[in-house]
């Protein structure tokens, strides 16, 4: 059973180039256990068919920290719960700049620039346009930037001002958003990647594993993304921060984080499918094989608010795999 | 208290001190092994217990206290 669902749906991916449909995913996420290895080789051979051997490196930093208004349920950046985190007020140009060049050292071709916000003010987004151009001539680097909830001006201008790529998650399903996050919308989140996308920016929409929604919702997400077709998909595992709603959820099993990757991966054949937030801590030793189950890029180094592993590790493992480092951008 | 394990930013938190550099509690109060999480920067100086103003960039990270100054590198 399990067997033909995957081999019919290798046929459809890599023989006739067709993307699976939401139904065939649901009956793919149910295959037992001993199946995972079948699924995450299928996805592996989709990735290198779709997009390649390359895998895409990129650096992040939290360039103004914590006190945002908005309560998303799994932030320790959210100032309507008491969490550890300082809010610390917008860095200099120069603190931004050694981060980047930080970034570009460690062989990534994209630095994104990131603020606890719901959406940027007026001086937010002059600073943020002054920043672009500042760390993308004299760093190197592409620059991509997470500032919340845009308005079509916002948007114009951010695409007019260089920046490569704009972050913003769907993070969850549709159905389980008003769980997770009540100060606004699922569809002002979506609007905002149709506006990215409008205005020609790489749209690069994330998702975090593992807040409690069931397997159904996490296809349904996975048809929410197509509908607003990233070229990168940020996939984060809950990482439970004291002091916040989800702060006592267990942490998705590593098993049951590959078979959700190689999911994403058949999902999203073309995407930049990249690993994020609370890899280490859920995959712990099985890190390597996110890799061969559909992860084409990674985020280096450290998080916005919490570390990640050592970047020569990372540098190590990608060499150990024989995936060279490169730009990816959507392949269709 | 008393971690002595180097952070992977190279700051190694203070093995001593009046307050758990991880949950902010008093010494002795709570079980400083058990409150650090995987990963996670220290978040309260240990000698007064506010909370830090903390940097993490991709390579490395930097804890400081508005009346104590940076955490040892
Ligand atoms: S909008 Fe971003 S920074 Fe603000 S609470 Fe939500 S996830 Fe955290
Ligand atoms: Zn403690
Ligand atoms: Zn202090």
């Amino acid at each position: 059973m399990s067997r033909t669902l995957i081999a019919e749906a290798g046929e459809q991916l890599l023989d006739r180039r067709e993307q699976l449909t939401l139904d065939q995913l649901a009956a793919l996420a149910e295959v037992p256990d001993t199946s995972i290895p079948s699924l995450t080789a299928l996805a592996h051979e989709v990735r290198l068919a779709w997009c390649g051997p390359e895998v895409e490196v990129e650096g992040i930093l939290s360039a103004k920290t914590g006190g945002c208004p908005e309560d998303c349920h799994f932030c320790s950046q959210s100032s309507r719960f008491e969490t550890p985190v300082l809010a610390t007020p917008f860095l200099d140009a120069d603190e931004v700049l050694r981060a980047a060049e930080e970034t570009a050292r460690l062989g990534a071709s994209e630095f994104c620039i990131v603020l606890a916000v719901r959406g940027p003010d007026e001086r937010t987004m002059r600073r943020i346009l002054e920043l672009v151009p500042l760390v993308r001539d004299r760093v190197g680097i592409n620059v991509a930037v997470s500032a919340g909830i845009l308005t079509d001006d916002q948007a114009r201008r951010f695409a007019e001002g260089g920046v490569h790529r704009y972050n913003h998650n769907l993070e969850t399903a549709r159905s389980y958003f008003p769980q997770i996050v009540t100060t606004h919308s699922f569809e002002e989140r979506f609007e905002t990647c149709r506006l990215v996308r409008e205005h020609g920016m790489e749209l690069c929409c994330g998702v975090l594993l593992g807040m409690g929604e069931t397997p159904a919702q996490r296809i349904e997400l996975i048809g929410q993304l197509r509908e607003v077709e990233p070229a990168e998909v940020p996939v984060n595992f809950l990482n439970p921060r004291p002091g916040t709603p989800l702060g006592d959820r267990p942490l998705v099993e590593p098993l049951e984080a590959l078979r959700w990757i190689a999911l994403f991966r058949l999902g999203l054949p073309s995407v930049i499918l990249r690993y994020a937030g609370g890899r280490e801590v859920t995959l712990r030793e099985l890190q390597a094989l996110g890799l061969t189950s559909g992860i084409n890029a990674l985020i280096v180094g450290n998080y916005l608010t919490t570390l990640g592993r050592s970047p020569e590790a990372d540098l190590q493992m990608l060499e150990d795999l024989r995936m060279p480092i490169g730009a990816l951008s959507k392949v269709l | 208290m008393g971690s002595e394990t180097d952070l992977p930013g190279g700051v190694s938190p203070p093995a001593e001190g009046a307050f758990c550099c991880w949950c902010g509690r008093s010494a002795g109060s709570c079980d400083g092994a058990a409150c650090r999480r995987a990963l996670d920067p220290p978040r309260f100086c240990p000698v007064c217990g506010r909370r830090l103003r903390v940097l993490v960039t991709p390579s490395g990270m930097t804890a400081s206290c508005g009346e104590h100054g940076p955490l040892a590198e």
